[in-house]
């Protein structure tokens, strides 16, 4: 018994430590974005709102912001539609090439950053493209569907194959069906893969980098700070940037896990 | 039981074949289905009964041959409009709906009013004696009460024939039996057709007023329960209705009363019911019913006996299936009242004798 607890705290430790590990740095840079000192050091001054008062008087900061925000619902919008897709195609469908078909939809996340802004970049200034808004959302899209099709199939995997025939037995057609049956049983999965899909577009900056020409997006905003001059702003956006993203991803997990851990009352 | 002669058929499949690539799932397959009766198709699985039920069901596609419900070719037409509900083996409720909402479901495919519908669905579950279930959901059901949802989705429509495939076989054996009974009652008074997929032989029997036994993709034998359990017309259907015993044999005297040599002795057969005649030396099977064995422990006076050494018993209730030896080593069974088994007090290992009337043997010939 002594033994085993021994054993539990030693995990519980490690499990800990692992935490610390991950997590140190964005606290620290929270704790510095309070602090009132130019330069981050110790020992700290006192807390204050300055930097996040700054950064909210900065025009160039809220446009930032609004072009992460258009960027990320309409990427979200999209990539959702299209994991969707695939991801029941692949569900309902059996066709010559489907492993082929399904390593090439699965492709993109594997392919480094920057070798896909670059070859983004270079295809869209060739079609004229580049610079815009939609040439950020494009490649994100691109980025993104794959992650919203791998939740829609996890989900569909979990579903009895005989509910779509038994909703076409009793009168539905093909569409209906669809919308009266698969979509509902996806619609965790949807909501989640959208939350999901926006938050990596949020987030993401190398690719946005290449092709966003003058319309920066947060995460291409605090680089071009930090080459200027380091001051706590930087922090300040950083921690509001990650608590936009870690809401949004806690919020996928929860909607998708919700349905599961839902507690059943017996009624027998 | 309608008149088959008479009557046009409600459907018909000719000659319907259903391939899966070079596999023959069903082949060359005939068979009529009369308004108001309760048809099972039965055989183990891999026979083609669930793909001829979805065939019939709009779910597949025969590669050649025709499906006809009341006298329309009905190959091309989708599932969604011909109006054949079907209860699942897996029952595939709807899971995001309650227990209302996956009745009306039909309805509201065929855009009948929501009042209208909802209505109609709860006379549904009233019937089914599960009204005070409507606002649940399905993951709060019984097993049991599942099954009286997926009966009144399909039912709701008010279909002239419900399609079943192995609706029972995740229930427990008691509710099975109960199932079997709301199941009868509610075709009797529907009075509309049900096809009932199965391998279950007491839930054929039970239920259907033909039975239909299919093995590899072909039809073996189509009567009522009785005429399969007495007078099966092929090996197949004598051994899978799972009580008979059966040997192969040669007729060495020709007459009303046949003289059948056996590797386990010679018997005289004069059965009564049969058509075929079995010429001399023509080779058939003999088949013994292990219903219609008397057993005792000392030689009977019968013509028709072996000698036979007991194994082991399976109990059933008032009925035990006997399983003997006999002295080649082939399996017998008998099957007693368990009153008369204990007036025998037989152990492990004892020797009684099983003899039968000549009358009660029933021959196939060996080409069947």
């Amino acid at each position: 018994m002594t033994r085993l607890s021994g054993q539990n705290l030693l995990l519980r430790g490690y499990v800990v430590l692992v935490f610390v590990f991950v997590f140190t740095p964005i606290v620290t840079s929270f704790v510095f974005s309070v602090n009132s000192d130019r330069f981050p050091t110790i020992p700290l001054g006192h807390f204050t709102t300055h930097w996040y008062e700054t950064i909210f008087a900065d025009p160039d900061i809220w446009e930032a912001f609004r072009v992460s925000a258009l960027v990320s619902v309409s990427v979200a919008t999209l990539a959702t539609f299209i994991g969707f897709c695939t991801a029941y195609t692949d569900y309902r469908y059996n066709f010559t090439g489907k492993a082929l078909y399904l390593s090439l939809a699965l492709l993109p996340p594997t392919i480094p950053l920057v070798i896909m802004g670059l070859a983004m970049l270079a295809l869209l200034a060739r079609i004229n493209m580049s610079g815009q808004i939609h040439s950020i959302v494009v490649s994100h899209v691109v980025l993104c569907a794959p992650f919203a099709m791998a939740v829609v199939r996890m989900r569909l995997a979990q579903i009895n194959p005989d509910l779509e025939p038994a909703a076409w037995n009793l009168g539905a057609s093909p569409w209906r069906a669809m919308r009266e049956v698969i979509i509902p049983f996806c619609r965790p999965a949807i909501a989640s893969a959208f939350c999901l899909t926006a938050a990596v577009s949020f987030d993401e900056f190398a690719v946005a980098w290449f092709v966003s020409g003058l319309n920066k997006t947060v995460p291409v905003m605090i680089l071009e700070i930090l080459q200027g001059n380091t001051d706590p702003q930087i922090n300040a956006i950083g921690s509001i940037v990650f608590a936009i993203s870690m809401s949004l991803v806690v919020i996928a997990q929860l909607i998708f896990f919700r349905k599961a851990s839902a507690p059943t009352t017996t009624g027998i | 039981m309608p008149n088959t002669s008479e009557a046009r058929p409600l459907v018909s499949f000719e000659g319907v074949t259903k391939h899966y690539g070079t596999v023959a799932a069903v082949h060359a397959m005939d068979l009529d289905i009369y308004a108001g009766e309760f048809l099972a198709l039965m055989g183990p699985s891999g026979c083609g009964k669930t793909t001829s039920l979805r065939m019939l069901a709009g779910l597949e596609e025969p590669t050649e041959g025709e499906i006809r419900l009341d006298g329309k070719r009905i190959n091309e037409i989708d599932s969604a409009d011909r109006d054949t509900p079907m209860v699942w083996q897996s029952l595939a409720l709807f899971p995001f709906l309650s227990v209302r909402q996956n009745v009306e479901f039909g309805l509201k495919m065929r855009k009948i009013p929501s009042r209208d519908r909802q209505q109609r669905a709860m006379e549904w579950l009233e019937r089914l004696e599960i009204a005070d279930l409507a606002e649940r959901d399905i993951s709060q059901l019984s097993g049991g009460q599942r099954q009286r949802v997926a009966l009144a989705r399909s039912l709701v429509t008010e279909p002239r024939i419900l399609l079943l495939d192995e609706p029972l076989s995740a229930l427990d054996a008691n509710l099975v039996v109960k199932m079997q009974g709301v199941l009868s009652r509610l075709q009797k008074e529907l009075g509309i057709t049900f096809v009932y997929v199965t391998h279950s032989q007491s839930e054929a029997f039970a239920m259907s007023d033909r039975v239909v036994i299919m093995s590899q993709g072909r039809i073996e034998q189509i009567g009522s329960p009785k005429t399969i359990y007495r007078n099966p017309t092929s090996r197949f259907v004598a051994d899978f209705v799972g009580s008979n015993n059966i040997f192969c044999g040669t007729v060495s005297k020709e007459g009303a009363t046949l003289q059948v040599n056996t590797s386990v002795g010679c018997f005289s057969c004069s059965p009564d019911n049969d058509e075929n005649s079995f010429p001399m030396g023509s080779t058939l099977n003999m088949v013994i019913s292990s219903d219609l064995v008397q057993i005792s422990l000392t030689t009977p006076e019968a013509a028709n006996q072996v000698r036979c050494r007991f194994i082991s018993e399976e109990f059933v209730g008032s009925i035990v299936t006997v399983f003997a030896e006999l002295e080649n080593g082939a399996d017998f069974k008998v099957q007693v009242r368990q009153r008369d088994l204990a007036d025998l007090g037989l152990k492990a290992g004892a020797v009684f004798y099983a003899s039968w009337k000549a009358t009660d043997v029933h021959l196939i010939s060996e080409s069947a």
